[in-house]
C-alpha cells in the first residue's frame, strides 16, 4: 500500500426532455509519509485534492439548439521535502528543506450550438471559456506565484459551396490572458491580448479522399500580426487502409517558469539571456509541424487487426531552449542553430482470440535541440519506449457477472541526464520496465470490486534527489528523476452505481 | 487589427450568401435500392452531379435516401432518374438493365420483380 485513499462521486439528473445536469465530486488525499529510500527525503508528497465539476446540459432537437455549460472547482495541497519538515516551524529556515503547493482554480465555460432546421447543413456556434488559476508555493527558501485569469471565447458558422461535399468553416475569436508571477525576489506581470479570424476548407470526395485546408490571421499584442496555414489530407489507397498527412505552422508564448516549474525544486541559478523580446525579454516561439500516417486492417487467422505507422516532426524556427546542461544552472535563451522533434510510432491491435484485445506500441523520440555548441537529445527524454497491452475478459457466467484481467508492460529506453554532482558527465540512465496488473470482479451493474499491482518487478531509482545531504548548497536537485522512486504497490477499490435520481 | 476587420466585411457575403431563398430549399427523403458502401458512394455521388443538390446521404442499412435540394434548380424526379441511372432503383425510376447488369457483385441488390 501507498497509502492514498480516492473518492469519486457521479450524479446525473435528467429534468425533462430539454434540460439535464450532472454534479461530480472527487477527493483524494495521502497523509502516510514514507521516506523507504532513507534520504530522509519524502518517497511521494502528502497531499490533499478536492474536485467539483458541474454540468448543465440543454438541447431542443426540433428546433435546432443546443446548449453546455459547466463550472469547475479545485483545491489542491501538497507537501514534500525532508521528512522533518512542520511548515509551521521550518518554512524560511534552512533547519530543513521543505515545500508547500497551495492550488486554487475555478473554471466556468458555457457552449451554445444552432443548426438551421431545415438546411443541417449550416450551423452557428458560439464558445467561451474563463478560468482563473491561484497558485501559491515555496521550495526551500525559493517561492514560486502565479495567479493567472484567462477568457477565450469564439464564433463560428458551418456552411457548404454549392453541396455537401465542399464544406466551410469561418470565424473569429478573442482570448485575454493575465499573469502575475513572483519568481524568487523578482515579480512579472503581463498581459496578453489575441483577436483573430479563421476560414477553413474542406472537400470529401464521398470515396477516397478528403482535404481540409485551413488559414487563420491573427493579431496578438505580442506576437503581432501574423497567419497560419493548415492543411489536412486523408485518403483511401485501397481497402481498409488510411493514410493521413498534415502541415501546420503555429507560434507560442513560453511560459518559462510555469512549464517549467521544477526548477524550483533544485538550487540552480537562473539565468535569462534577454534579447529584447517581448517576453521575459525573449522572442517567442515558431515551428512548423508535419505528420504522416498510415493505417492498414487485416485478417489473420480469422481475427481481426490494424497496424498504424506514424511519423511526426516538429521543426523550430525560433524556440525558448531551456538549457540544463551547466551544473547548478539553468539558461533560458532563444534558439541559435537547429531544433526539431520526430517521433515515429508503430502500433499493433489484435484480437488473438475471442474476449481478448492486444496493443503492441514502440515508440521512437529524438527531441534534439541546440544547447550553446552541442546538439542534443532533451534531457529525461526518451528516445525509446515500448508498450504491451493484453486484456482478457472471462465469458459471462450468471448475468451480469464478470471477471475481468488486464497486463500491461512499459518500457522506457535510455534517458540522457545533464551533467550533475550524482551522475556526472555524459551519463545516461539504464533502460528499464515496468509491469502492472488489475483484475476486476464485476458482481452487477451496480458493484464492482478491483484488485491491482503497479511496478511489478519492484524497479526503483535509488538516489532520486541529488545532493540530499546539503539541501541549501549548489548542487541540491530533485528534478533528475528517471524512474520510480517508490517500488511495487498494490490497490484496491470498489465501484458502486445507484440508480439515477429521477427528477 | 485593422486586418481582422477586413476579413471580417470580406466574410459577411458568404454568410448572406449562405442564406438566401431559403423558400425553394426542399427537404425530404425516399428508398432507393442497393447493398454496401460501395453502392453508397455511387449513389451519393450521382446525387451531387445534379445542380441544385445541397445534401445527399444514403443510409446502408434502411436505405432511406436524404435529400436537401433547390427547388428552383432541379425536381425531385430528375434526382431519381439521375440515380438510376447508374443502377439503383428508386420509387419513381427503374434503372437500366445493362446498367444494373454492370454493377460489382457485392452491389447486385434484389429488385423488384418487373411484370
Amino acid at each position: 500500500m501507498n497509502g492514498r485513499q480516492e473518492y469519486n462521486a457521479h450524479f446525473n439528473t435528467k429534468w425533462n426532455d430539454k434540460w439535464s445536469a450532472g454534479s461530480y465530486v472527487h477527493v483524494n488525499q495521502r497523509t502516510q509519509k514514507f521516506d523507504k529510500n532513507a534520504d530522509s527525503f519524502l518517497d511521494v508528497p502528502i497531499s490533499k485534492q478536492i474536485n467539483v465539476l458541474n454540468r448543465w446540459q440543454y438541447t431542443d432537437a426540433t428546433k435546432g439548439w443546443v446548449g453546455f455549460a459547466s463550472l469547475r472547482f479545485l483545491d489542491d495541497k501538497k507537501q514534500t521535502g525532508s521528512i522533518n519538515f512542520d511548515p509551521e516551524t521550518h518554512r524560511d529556515t534552512r533547519a530543513f528543506w521543505g515545500s508547500e503547493i497551495e492550488t486554487q482554480r475555478v473554471d466556468a465555460s458555457l457552449k451554445i450550438g444552432y443548426v438551421f432546421p431545415d438546411t443541417p447543413y449550416q450551423s452557428f456556434g458560439f464558445q467561451s471559456a474563463y478560468s482563473n488559476h491561484d497558485q501559491d508555493s515555496y521550495f526551500g527558501l525559493r517561492r514560486y506565484d502565479i495567479k493567472h485569469k484567462s477568457f477565450f471565447t469564439n464564433l463560428l458558422f458551418n456552411s457548404i459551396i454549392s453541396n455537401t461535399k465542399n464544406k466551410f468553416k469561418t470565424g473569429i475569436n478573442f482570448s485575454f490572458d493575465e499573469y502575475n508571477e513572483g519568481v524568487d525576489l523578482v515579480d512579472y506581470q503581463r498581459r496578453d491580448e489575441v483577436i483573430g479570424a479563421f476560414f477553413e476548407y474542406s472537400y470529401d470526395s464521398l470515396e477516397k479522399l478528403n482535404i481540409t485546408a485551413g488559414i487563420r490571421l491573427d493579431s496578438h499584442n505580442r506576437l503581432g500580426t501574423f497567419v497560419t496555414p493548415r492543411v489536412h489530407l486523408r485518403y483511401n489507397p485501397w481497402e481498409r487502409s488510411v493514410l493521413r498527412a498534415s502541415v501546420g505552422s503555429g507560434r507560442k508564448v513560453a511560459n518559462i517558469f510555469a512549464e517549467n516549474q521544477k526548477l524550483f525544486g533544485t538550487n540552480r541559478l537562473i539565468q535569462l539571456v534577454e534579447n529584447g523580446g517581448s517576453v521575459y525579454g525573449l522572442r517567442p516561439e515558431k515551428a512548423w509541424n508535419y505528420g504522416l500516417s498510415f493505417r492498414q486492417g487485416f485478417t489473420l487467422f480469422q481475427k481481426q487487426g490494424d497496424v498504424t505507422v506514424d511519423f511526426y516532426r516538429t521543426q523550430f524556427e525560433d524556440q525558448v531552449v531551456v538549457d540544463w546542461e551547466q551544473a547548478s544552472h539553468i539558461r533560458f535563451y532563444n534558439l541559435e542553430g537547429s531544433s526539431y522533434a520526430n517521433s515515429f510510432q508503430l502500433e499493433l491491435d489484435y484480437v488473438p482470440f475471442r474476449n481478448t484485445a492486444l496493443r503492441l506500441a514502440y515508440k521512437n523520440y529524438q527531441v534534439k535541440t541546440t544547447y550553446g555548441t552541442q546538439t542534443l537529445q532533451k534531457p529525461l527524454q526518451p528516445g525509446e519506449r515500448f508498450f504491451a497491452n493484453f486484456e482478457y475478459k472471462f465469458e459471462n457466467e450468471e448475468k451480469g457477472s464478470q471477471w475481468k484481467a488486464d497486463m500491461t508492460y512499459h518500457f522506457v529506453g535510455e534517458q540522457r541526464l545533464p551533467s550533475n554532482s550524482r551522475d556526472g558527465v555524459g551519463y545516461s540512465s539504464e533502460r528499464y520496465g515496468l509491469l502492472s496488473m488489475q483484475i476486476t470482479r464485476v458482481f452487477s451493474k451496480q458493484f464492482e470490486v478491483y484488485l491491482g499491482g503497479e511496478n511489478l518487478g519492484n524497479y526503483k531509482q535509488l538516489n532520486p534527489i541529488v545532493g540530499a545531504e546539503d539541501p541549501f548548497g549548489s548542487t541540491f536537485d530533485t528534478s533528475l528523476v528517471y524512474a520510480p522512486i517508490f517500488g511495487k504497490m498494490f490497490y484496491a477499490g470498489l465501484r458502486f452505481k445507484l440508480n439515477n435520481i429521477k427528477k | 487589427m485593422k486586418k481582422i476587420i477586413i476579413l471580417l466585411i470580406a466574410l459577411l457575403p458568404v454568410i448572406g450568401f449562405a442564406q438566401k431563398a431559403k423558400k425553394d430549399i426542399q427537404k425530404t427523403s425516399f428508398e432507393v435500392n442497393g447493398v454496401c458502401g460501395m453502392c453508397k458512394a455511387r449513389i451519393e455521388k450521382q446525387a451531387f452531379t445534379v445542380k441544385g443538390v445541397k445534401s445527399a446521404t444514403w443510409d446502408i442499412s434502411s436505405h432511406q435516401f436524404s435529400v436537401i435540394y433547390d427547388a428552383s434548380k432541379t425536381s425531385l424526379l430528375n434526382i431519381h432518374e439521375e440515380i438510376a441511372s447508374v443502377g439503383h432503383d428508386t420509387p419513381l425510376a427503374t434503372a437500366p438493365d445493362e446498367v444494373y447488369n454492370s454493377l460489382h457483385m457485392c452491389c447486385m441488390y434484389e429488385r423488384e420483380s418487373k411484370e
